[in-house]
């Protein structure tokens, strides 16, 4: 079975260029990249005036599963990603169990065999159920399929365990992946500042992340161990990172599309959609962040995709759960807030969506003969109104609601199948 | 527009809170009698739904709805639904169910009165949420110094205490500033939230630097609690830098007022001399609080145009 996406813009992000030209898979590979193919009974896919990028990757998305199940599913999530033009994801391990076991993290990967959707890569526990005190067997992890290794959703608290952590994933040569937060400054519900005065919620400073952020460049600074920074949040841990990595620290970063589009204001109203951690922060990160962006401190955009059902959200702010559902706005709000907003051009955009998240994982993601045909083809002036009702995901806590953005993702290609997304 | 629910006073126009306010006067005429009952709410009923005790603000509640024939049910929900783990959704739906014309919500989260009003079809009174607002204690602040000063124009007001945990400081701050009133405030900077000083408002560290010229001094409620969270090294020091006492009055004006959400603690945050001397307010607050809450009865149940 033969694919041609003809007519398109190719935008290839290792080359740093955009060129016009037909692609053709065979076989679930590229198979050529030419200006004009002719493939006698292939399926035509009409790309013109769309973008071909390399497959998008999601490099920080929690599945649910297991034990969650009512909040998504890996074959709900990995159908998310493709609506959202995600060819792939790596799973976070704060499933319950806890990925701290290689049967967790086959059976995560069965259940992504099963969808036959997005790619998913697991990542392993960092710590024996992530509870911050013994590291996983982390060998093991890696060879059952851990991508990467994290005790997302909550910090590593110990510094000495976090210093073990990459020293020990150095010689495994993967990334530690840092939800960096300083617990005893994190109280908060929100983001403490004005808005969390006047909305009287508790609230936790950048500093809380600032600390946290210092305290592991230093450690991966020692070691030599590959520190990945999550959802970086304020303006001082975008500082710390872009001073790291000017003295060589390996670091690499990431940032959310909440993050560099809402500011805390959106959590006036009390709106529980827009209770995520780390939370939304004030104005001058916000900027920070797209600066990062912009002068490369941050490598890549993840969405931090957190499911939560409607009835555990419709609660008290200070009782409901932290999280939003971001994979199927994220190429949306990237298209509307960064490339339409000038921050940054559509080739460093798509770069930060796939060539660097999987340089991170250790992957590759390449429009070239031989490579594996994952791609996403993504027309960058749709023009369409982010609604909850339609999204794919289990649950639809999304603080984007009504948002009018410009960009959607038209054909999500996995090995060489189309998972056309439905919605425009 | 008539206002539908009183959420908080953040977001309420002034000829809202004005309209609330003008009502009150009837209303307090209507107490000041032998007889303190019109049936000008007869037949309807007002749910007081308190999910943290507060004696003082639940009977200014139920004594303003009897005094305007209304009748009252009381759901003390920390004894009940909320240790059966029924959510706040769940007792919505219920209270609608069950007919109520009005619920008055006192609440230990922030924003709960605005998830209730999401939720059920009748208005919805804050009695107080979390950290967020207490609407009607400001509002009868308001009243009582009007009444003493009509023009609030250029008045000096200080509040001491503990600003990062005060629902009564917020409901102020937002209120107060839009009459006229200068506000000043002091706590510990422990116990100062963040971005305040955005917000029109003086913030001191020290009482002893906001006194001076003030035409009115409104002292907080300290928890002892904040000493267990380590917000204040000790209940006695915090006395002895920031009570109100008699040396520290002498520094405001003369016939400066003295006011207080109440209940007191005294020798701590207020000395009792000042606290019973000729300049406070502090039974007038509570008069006139039951005077506001007739008032917004009234208006949310009867007063609305649609
Ligand atoms: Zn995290
Ligand atoms: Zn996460």
């Amino acid at each position: 079975m033969e694919l041609l996406i003809r007519n398109g813009t190719v935008v290839d992000p290792a080359a740093g260029r955009t060129f016009e030209s037909d692609v053709l898979i065979k076989d679930g590979r590229v198979a050529a990249v030419e200006k004009k193919i002719t493939a006698r009974g292939a399926r035509v896919l009409d790309a013109a005036g769309k973008l071909v990028t390399p497959g998008l990757i999601d490099m920080h998305v929690h599945l649910r599963e297991p034990g969650q199940e009512h909040k998504e599913t890996v074959a709900s999530g990995t159908c998310a990603a493709v609506h959202g033009g995600f060819t792939a994801v790596a799973a976070m391990p704060n499933t319950d169990p806890v990925a701290d076991r290689p049967e967790v993290i086959r059976y995560v990967l069965e259940k992504a065999r099963e969808a036959g959707r997005a790619r998913v890569y697991p990542v392993g526990a960092l710590t024996v159920g992530s509870r911050g005190k013994e590291l996983t067997e982390m060998g093991a992890l890696r060879e059952a399929g851990a991508a990467a290794f994290s005790d997302d959703g909550r910090p590593v608290a110990d510094a000495h365990v976090m210093r073990r952590a990459l020293e020990y994933a150095r010689m495994l040569g993967v990334p530690v992946i840092s939800h960096c937060e300083d617990l005893s400054l994190a109280a908060g519900v929100m983001h403490e500042g004005l808005v969390s005065t006047m909305l009287g919620l508790k609230g936790t400073p950048a500093a809380a992340e600032d600390v946290a952020v210092a305290r592991d460049l230093i450690l991966a600074e020692m070691t030599g161990g590959r520190l990945h920074v999550a959802h970086v949040s304020t303006a001082g841990a975008v500082r710390l990172i872009r001073e790291a990595k000017a003295r060589g620290v390996r670091v690499t970063a990431e940032a959310t599309p909440h993050h560099f589009t809402l500011t805390d204001r959106a959590v006036a109203g009390f709106d529980t959609n827009a209770k995520v951690n780390p939370p939304l922060r004030a104005d001058a990160d916000v900027a920070a962040v797209r600066e990062g962006l912009a002068d490369g401190t941050i490598d890549v955009i993840a969405t931090d995709h957190a499911p939560h059902a409607a009835h555990e959200k419709e609660v008290e702010f200070d009782l409901a759960p932290f999280g939003l559902v971001g994979l199927e706005t994220a190429v949306g709000l990237v298209f509307t807030e960064l490339v339409a907003g000038g921050v940054l051009d559509v080739v460093t955009a798509v770069a930060k969506l796939s060539i660097n998240p999987a340089r991170v994982l250790g992957l590759s993601r390449t429009i070239a003969p031989g490579a594996v045909a994952d791609l996403t083809v993504i027309d960058p002036d749709a023009a369409w109104t982010v609604n909850r009702a339609e999204l794919v995901s289990k649950s639809k806590n999304t603080p984007f609601h009504g948002f009018k953005l410009k960009g959607l993702p038209c054909a999500t290609i996995v090995g060489g199948e189309v998972h056309l997304a439905a919605r425009g | 527009m008539p206002v539908r629910h009183l959420l908080g006073l953040a977001d309420m126009p002034a000829a809202a809170i004005n309209e609330f306010l003008e009502n009150a006067l009837p209303m307090k005429q209507i107490i000041s009698r032998d007889i303190k009952k019109v049936p000008t709410l007869r037949g309807k009923t007002v749910v007081t739904l308190f999910y943290e005790p507060s004696t003082r603000t639940r009977m200014s509640f139920e004594l303003a709805a009897k005094y305007l024939s209304a009748d009252t049910v009381n759901v003390s929900a920390s004894a009940s639904s909320m240790a059966k783990g029924e959510s706040l959704a769940d007792t919505a739906r219920t209270v609608a169910a069950l007919g109520a014309d009005l619920v008055v919500l006192r609440h230990p989260s922030a924003g709960a009165p605005h998830l209730l009003a999401r939720m059920v079809d009748v208005p919805v009174v804050n009695a107080g949420d979390g950290m967020h607002e207490h609407p009607t204690q400001a509002l009868l602040d308001l009243f009582t110094l009007r009444e003493r000063r009509p023009d609030l124009e250029g008045l000096k007001l200080v509040i001491i205490g503990d600003l990062l945990h005060s629902r009564v400081a917020r409901s102020n701050i937002w209120c107060l500033p839009r009459f006229g009133v200068d506000v000043h405030l002091v706590a510990p900077p422990t116990l100062v939230p963040a971005g305040l000083a955005a917000l029109g408002v003086t913030v001191h560290d020290r009482p002893e630097d906001a006194l001076p010229g003030a035409g009115a001094v409104m002292v907080l409620r300290l928890q002892r609690e904040r000493q267990q969270e380590g917000l204040i090294p000790d209940v006695r020091e915090y006395a002895r830098l920031y009570a109100l006492n008699g040396e520290r009055m002498a520094l405001a004006r003369p016939d400066a007022y003295v006011m207080h959400p109440g209940p007191m603690n005294r020798g701590i945050e207020i000395a009792p001399d000042v606290a019973d001397g000729a300049c406070a307010l502090i039974t007038d607050q509570v008069t006139n609080g039951v005077a506001v809450r007739m008032a917004v009865l009234y208006l949310l149940m009867l007063g609305r145009g649609d």
